[in-house]
C-alpha cells in the first residue's frame, strides 16, 4: 500500500526513512506539537517550499534543465490568488479562480519560453530565463496600479479560513478549533497531494523518458522521443505546480509582494535547497527545505551568539554575523556540488 | 520526350541581402542610431542620449568581453562573473577615496592619474581573484555545464557576502573626479565629460583586444583554441596556461568595467555585479558566445536601445532589451557573429 | 638495425566505456615510412590519438626514442618533435592560411627556405596565403594540414588518412609531398586506406583488426600477396 502511495520510490535508507517519517509527523501535527504562531508559520512554509523545490527538482534533477525563472511562476500563482481575492472579493471561488489562472498562465509562459529557447543551447536557456525573470520582477514592481508595486497587495481570504470561524467548541490539546487550523491543514494536505502527484509523475513512463533524456539526449532522440517536446512538457508541468505552490503561499500569508514571491533571493534559496538536499531524488526537496528553513529561522540566533563570543577579533565577528548566514550557505552549496553531488539524500542512500 | 528539368547552370549575382549579410551587425547599429534620430524629437537630446548609450555600451562591453572569451575558449560558463565587477568597483572606489586630494583637484592630469591608479589597483585585485576563482571553483568542473552554473553562482553569493564583510552592508557613494564633472556643450547638446572618457576607454580596450587577437601569436592561439583546442595542444601549446591567462584577463576586464560603472552610477553596492549580469548576458547572447566583435556590437546596441527607450517610454526600458534579444535570436539563433566550433 | 623511434607495447585504450585498443604492439623504425592499415573502425585513428596523448592508454606503454610518453600531456608530447595530422584535418577556419602556418611553427618565425619548398610542393598554399582557411576546398585544406606539420622538421610524423575524399589529381600531389618528406629521411607513421599510395610509399606495414595488431612485416611482402591481403583486410586491395 505504501509502495503504491509513494509510486515505488522507497527511501532505500533507514536513516532517510526515519528522517522523512519524522518530518511528516511534525508537519502533520505541527499546530499541536509546536503551538505558537511562529512555529506553525515555519511548518506551513516548509510544506509550501517542499512543493516548490520538488517542482524545481522535476526540471533540474530529472529533466536536466537549469532555469532561473522558477520564482516567476511561483509569483504568478501568488499574484493570481491575490488579484482574484482583491477584485472578486473574498471567497473560495476567488481562490480557485486565482490558482487555476495562475497555473495556466505559468504553464503558458513556460511553453513560450521553452519552445523558444529549448531548441538552443542549455546555457542560453539558463541565461534567457534569468533575463526574463528579472524583467517580470521589474514589471511587477512598476505596474503599481495593478499589482500594488513595491508595497504588494493585502487581501482577505475566505472567512472559513480565518481565526474568527469556529467549527468546533473548546480546544484540542490547547489548540483552538478555528479557521486558522483549517487553513493550515488545507495547506498541508494540498502540499502532500501535490508531492505525491510529482512522485507519481517521475515514476511514470514520462518520468523515465525524462531521465533517459537527461542521461543522453542524443540517443533519446535517435530512439524516437522528441526531446524538445518532453523538455517543454516537463517545464510546463513544473511551472504549473510552482504556481500552485505560490497560490497556497498567498492563501497562507494573505499578502503578496515582489520581495516575498518574485525575488532573486528565493531563486537562489531554491537552488541551494535542491542541491544540498539532493538533485533528482524528490525526497531531496523534503530534506533540503526542512534543513534550510529551520536554519534560516533558528540558526541566525546561534550565529549572533557566536558572533558576540568572538567580539574583538578582527573580521571574525563580521563573518559570523547572522546576516551573513548566506555566506556559509553559499560555501556549503559549493561544497555540496563538489563532494555531495547527490546531496544529503544521495549520501544517505549510499551509506544505507 | 525529355521531361527532366533544365539544369543549365545560372550565374546568378548575389542578392543584396547576401552581399550585405557580413556587414549586418554594423548596419544594425547605424540603423538603430538613425531610428533614434527619427524617434526623438530634438536633435540635441538625441545627441546626448547617443553619447550616453555609447558610453553605457562600452562599459558593458568591457565587462562582458571577458565572459564571452572565457566561454568561447574554455567552454566555461561563469555565472559568477558579476562578482569581479563588484570587487573591481569596491577596490577601485577605495583607491579613489584614498586619493581624494587628487580627485578633488581641478587638474585633469591629477584626476586621470588617480583614476589610473584606481583602475590598475582594481584590475590587479580582480586578476588575483580570478586566478583563485579559476583554481578553486572552476577547474574542478571543466566540461560540466550544469555544475559550472551552480558552482559559479555559489561563488557569486560567497563573494558578495565577503564584500559586505569587508566593506559593510551600506552602499558607498562616490563622486566623479573634479575635472570630469559636468558636461561640455556640442551642437546644442550637453555631453557629460565622464561619459566621453568612458567611450574613449572602451574604444581603446576594444582596439587593444582586437590587436592582440589578430596580430600576436598569443591572440592566434586564443582564436584557434576557441575553434579547436585539441589541435592547438597537438601543435604543442599548453592550452591550460592560455586558459588561465584568458580567465585572468577576463576578470581584470570585469574589474575595469566595475570601476567605470561605479563612477557612472556614482554609487556602488555589493549586488551591483549581480544586477549588471542580466545586461551582460543579454549582450553576450546577442553577440554570439565567443565573439569579441559580436560582444562589442551587441553591447553598443543594448546601450543605445536602453537610453533611447528610457527617454521615450521609461517603463518599457528593460523589456526592450529582452525584446531585442528575442528578435536577434529569431534572426540568428547562435547570436549575430557565431563562432565556428569544431566540436 | 637501430632501435625504433616509436614503440607501442601492449597499449590498451578506452573511450568512455568502450575498450577500443586491446593490446597494441607497434614499432616505427627511424627514417622510414610505416603503414598502419586495416578496415574502418579497427582502431587506427585511436592508436594515433593515443600516441599524441588525446586519449590516454590505461594499460601498456608508449616509448618515443626510449622515453616513456604514455602519461605525458599532449602539448609536451608535441614539443618532443611529433607532428600530428589528424583525420579531420584540424584546420582553424577563422584564421588565414598564413596564420595557420605561423601557429604551426612553434619554435619561432617561419623558416623561409622551408616555406619556399612547401610552396613548390603545394602551390595552392601560396595562392591562398591570406585567405581564411575556412574558405578553402577540401583538398586544399588537406594540403594545408600536411604543410602545417611539415613547416618545421619533426622527429616523427603521425599522419591520418591524408588522401581521404580527395580527387586523384590532388592525391598525386599529396603522395609527391610525402615522398619528398620521406626522401629527407623523416620517420613517418601513416594511416592510409588508399592502397596504391600505401604501396608506393610504405616501407613496413602493420595491419590492425579489432583493436589489435594482427600482422606486421614488409610492405612489399603484403602488396605482392593477394591472398594475404584478403585474409587480413577482408578483400584484395589490388586494383584499388
Amino acid at each position: 500500500m505504501l509502495h503504491k502511495l509513494l509510486s515505488g520510490d522507497m527511501p532505500r535508507s533507514t536513516v532517510l526513512a526515519g528522517l522523512l517519517i519524522t518530518i511528516l509527523i511534525c508537519l502533520a501535527f505541527a499546530p499541536f506539537i509546536f503551538p505558537g504562531v511562529r512555529s506553525v508559520d515555519t511548518a506551513a512554509r516548509i510544506c509550501i517550499f517542499i512543493v516548490l523545490v520538488a517542482s524545481y527538482d522535476l526540471m533540474l534533477g530529472y529533466g536536466g534543465i537549469v532555469s532561473f525563472a522558477h520564482t516567476m511562476f511561483f509569483g504568478l500563482g501568488a499574484y493570481g490568488v491575490a488579484l482574484a481575492s482583491t477584485h472578486i472579493g473574498r471567497g473560495f471561488d476567488a481562490i480557485l479562480i486565482g490558482s487555476v489562472a495562475g497555473a495556466l498562465i505559468a504553464a503558458l509562459l513556460a511553453l513560450m519560453i521553452g519552445l523558444f529557447s529549448l531548441r538552443v543551447r542549455a546555457i542560453f536557456f539558463a541565461m534567457i530565463t534569468l533575463a526574463v525573470a528579472s524583467a517580470v520582477a521589474v514589471l511587477v514592481s512598476q505596474m503599481s496600479g495593478l499589482t500594488g508595486g513595491e508595497d504588494g497587495l493585502s487581501y482577505k481570504i475566505p472567512r472559513a479560513l480565518g481565526p474568527a470561524f469556529k467549527f468546533a467548541d473548546g480546544t484540542l490539546m490547547g489548540v483552538k478549533m478555528n479557521g486558522k487550523l483549517l487553513k493550515y491543514y488545507l495547506i498541508f494536505f494540498s502540499c502532500l497531494a501535490l508531492f505525491l502527484l510529482m512522485l507519481r509523475l517521475v515514476h511514470s513512463p514520462f518520468g523515465r523518458v525524462l531521465l533517459a533524456i537527461r542521461e543522453n539526449d542524443f540517443r533519446a532522440e535517435a530512439i524516437g522521443y522528441r526531446v524538445v517536446h518532453y523538455r517543454v512538457a516537463a517545464t510546463c508541468i513544473s511551472a504549473a505546480i510552482a504556481a500552485l505552490a505560490g497560490s497556497l503561499y498567498a492563501i497562507w500569508l494573505r499578502y503578496v509582494g515582489p520581495d516575498t514571491s518574485l525575488s532573486m533571493e528565493i531563486m537562489i534559496d531554491i537552488l541551494l535547497m535542491v542541491v544540498i538536499g539532493g538533485m533528482g531524488t524528490m525526497y531531496g526537496a523534503v530534506i533540503g527545505v526542512t534543513l534550510f528553513v529551520l536554519a534560516q529561522n533558528y540558526l541566525q540566533g546561534l550565529m549572533n551568539i557566536a558572533s558576540g563570543a568572538v567580539e574583538g577579533i578582527p573580521i571574525l565577528p563580521d563573518l559570523l554575523n547572522a546576516d551573513r548566514w548566506l555566506l556559509w550557505l553559499g560555501v556549503l552549496f559549493i561544497l555540496s556540488v563538489y563532494f555531495f553531488p547527490t546531496g544529503i539524500v544521495g549520501r544517505l542512500r549510499q551509506g544505507k | 520526350m525529355n521531361t527532366a528539368p533544365d539544369h543549365t547552370p545560372t550565374m546568378a549575382r548575389m542578392s543584396w541581402a547576401e552581399r550585405l549579410s557580413p556587414y549586418a551587425p554594423v548596419l544594425l547599429i547605424i540603423g538603430l542610431v538613425l531610428a533614434g534620430l527619427i524617434a526623438i524629437p530634438s536633435t540635441s537630446s538625441w545627441l546626448t542620449l547617443t553619447v550616453s548609450g555609447l558610453a553605457m555600451g562600452m562599459m558593458i562591453f568591457i565587462m562582458a568581453s571577458g565572459l564571452t572569451l572565457v566561454f568561447g575558449l574554455m567552454d566555461v560558463i561563469n555565472f559568477g562573473h558579476g562578482a569581479f565587477v563588484s570587487v573591481g568597483a569596491f577596490v577601485g572606489v577605495s583607491f579613489l577615496l584614498m586619493l581624494e586630494h587628487m580627485t578633488g583637484a581641478p587638474s585633469l592630469a591629477l584626476n586621470l592619474t588617480a583614476m589610473l591608479v584606481a583602475i590598475i589597483g582594481a584590475m590587479l585585485a580582480t586578476a588575483a581573484m580570478g586566478w583563485a576563482f579559476e583554481r578553486v571553483i572552476v577547474k574542478p568542473v571543466y566540461g560540466h555545464h550544469l555544475k559550472q552554473i551552480l558552482v559559479t553562482m555559489g561563488g557569486l553569493i560567497v563573494v558578495e557576502q565577503l564584500i559586505i564583510v569587508l566593506w559593510g552592508p551600506e552602499e558607498i557613494f562616490i563622486t566623479r573626479p573634479e575635472a570630469l564633472k559636468g558636461a561640455i556643450t556640442f551642437a546644442g547638446a550637453a555631453l557629460e565629460k565622464y561619459r566621453l572618457v568612458a567611450v574613449g576607454i572602451g574604444l581603446v580596450v576594444f582596439l587593444a583586444m582586437r590587436w592582440v587577437l589578430r596580430s600576436t601569436k598569443i591572440g592566434l592561439i586564443v582564436r584557434a583554441g576557441v575553434e579547436n583546442g585539441e589541435m592547438v595542444e597537438a601543435l604543442g601549446y599548453r592550452l591550460r596556461l592560455v586558459f588561465v591567462g584568458v580567465f585572468l584577463a577576463g576578470s581584470a576586464l570585469a574589474g575595469l568595467g566595475g570601476v567605470l560603472w561605479g563612477l557612472y552610477q556614482e554609487v556602488i553596492t555589493a549586488h551591483m555585479g549581480n544586477q549588471t549580469m542580466i545586461l551582460i548576458f543579454i549582450v553576450v547572447i546577442i553577440g554570439g558566445l565567443g565573439s569579441v566583435e559580436g560582444c562589442f556590437i551587441g553591447a553598443l546596441m543594448v546601450g543605445l536601445l536602453q537610453n533611447y527607450v528610457a527617454f521615450l517610454e521609461p517603463k518599457v526600458a528593460l523589456i526592450s532589451n529582452i525584446g531585442l534579444m528575442v528578435a536577434i535570436l529569431m534572426w540568428r539563433p547562435m547570436g549575430m557573429i557565431p563562432v565556428v566550433k569544431a566540436k | 638495425m637501430s632501435d625504433p623511434i616509436l614503440s607501442l607495447q601492449g597499449v590498451n585504450t578506452n573511450i568512455a566505456q568502450y575498450h577500443i585498443l586491446q593490446g597494441v604492439d607497434l614499432d616505427v623504425p627511424r627514417g622510414a615510412v610505416t603503414m598502419l592499415l586495416g578496415r574502418n573502425g579497427v582502431g587506427k585513428t585511436t592508436t594515433l590519438r593515443t600516441i599524441i596523448g588525446h586519449w590516454r592508454a590505461h594499460q601498456g606503454q608508449v616509448l618515443f626514442d626510449g622515453q616513456d610518453i604514455t602519461r605525458l600531456p599532449t602539448p609536451a608530447i608535441a614539443r618532443l618533435g611529433i607532428g600530428f595530422v589528424p583525420e579531420d584535418m584540424g584546420i582553424f577556419s577563422d584564421l588565414s592560411v598564413e596564420e595557420n602556418m605561423i601557429l604551426a611553427a612553434v619554435s619561432g618565425p617561419i623558416d623561409s627556405t622551408r616555406l619556399e619548398w612547401l610552396f613548390s610542393v603545394f602551390p595552392a598554399l601560396e595562392t591562398f596565403w591570406k585567405k581564411d582557411a575556412g574558405t578553402l576546398s577540401g583538398g586544399q585544406k588537406q594540403m594545408l594540414t600536411i604543410a602545417r606539420a611539415m613547416i618545421e622538421e619533426r622527429r616523427l610524423y603521425l599522419i591520418d588518412e591524408p588522401t581521404k575524399g580527395l580527387a586523384p589529381a590532388i592525391i598525386s600531389t599529396m603522395a609527391r609531398a610525402l615522398r619528398e618528406l620521406k626522401d629527407q629521411g623523416a620517420s613517418i607513421l601513416l594511416v592510409e586506406q588508399n592502397f596504391a599510395v600505401a604501396r608506393a610509399l610504405g616501407d613496413s606495414a602493420n595491419v590492425m583488426d579489432d583493436g589489435r595488431m594482427i600482422w606486421s612485416g614488409q610492405m612489399q611482402q603484403l602488396s605482392t600477396d593477394a591472398d594475404l591481403q584478403e585474409r587480413l583486410m577482408g578483400l584484395s586491395m589490388e586494383g584499388q
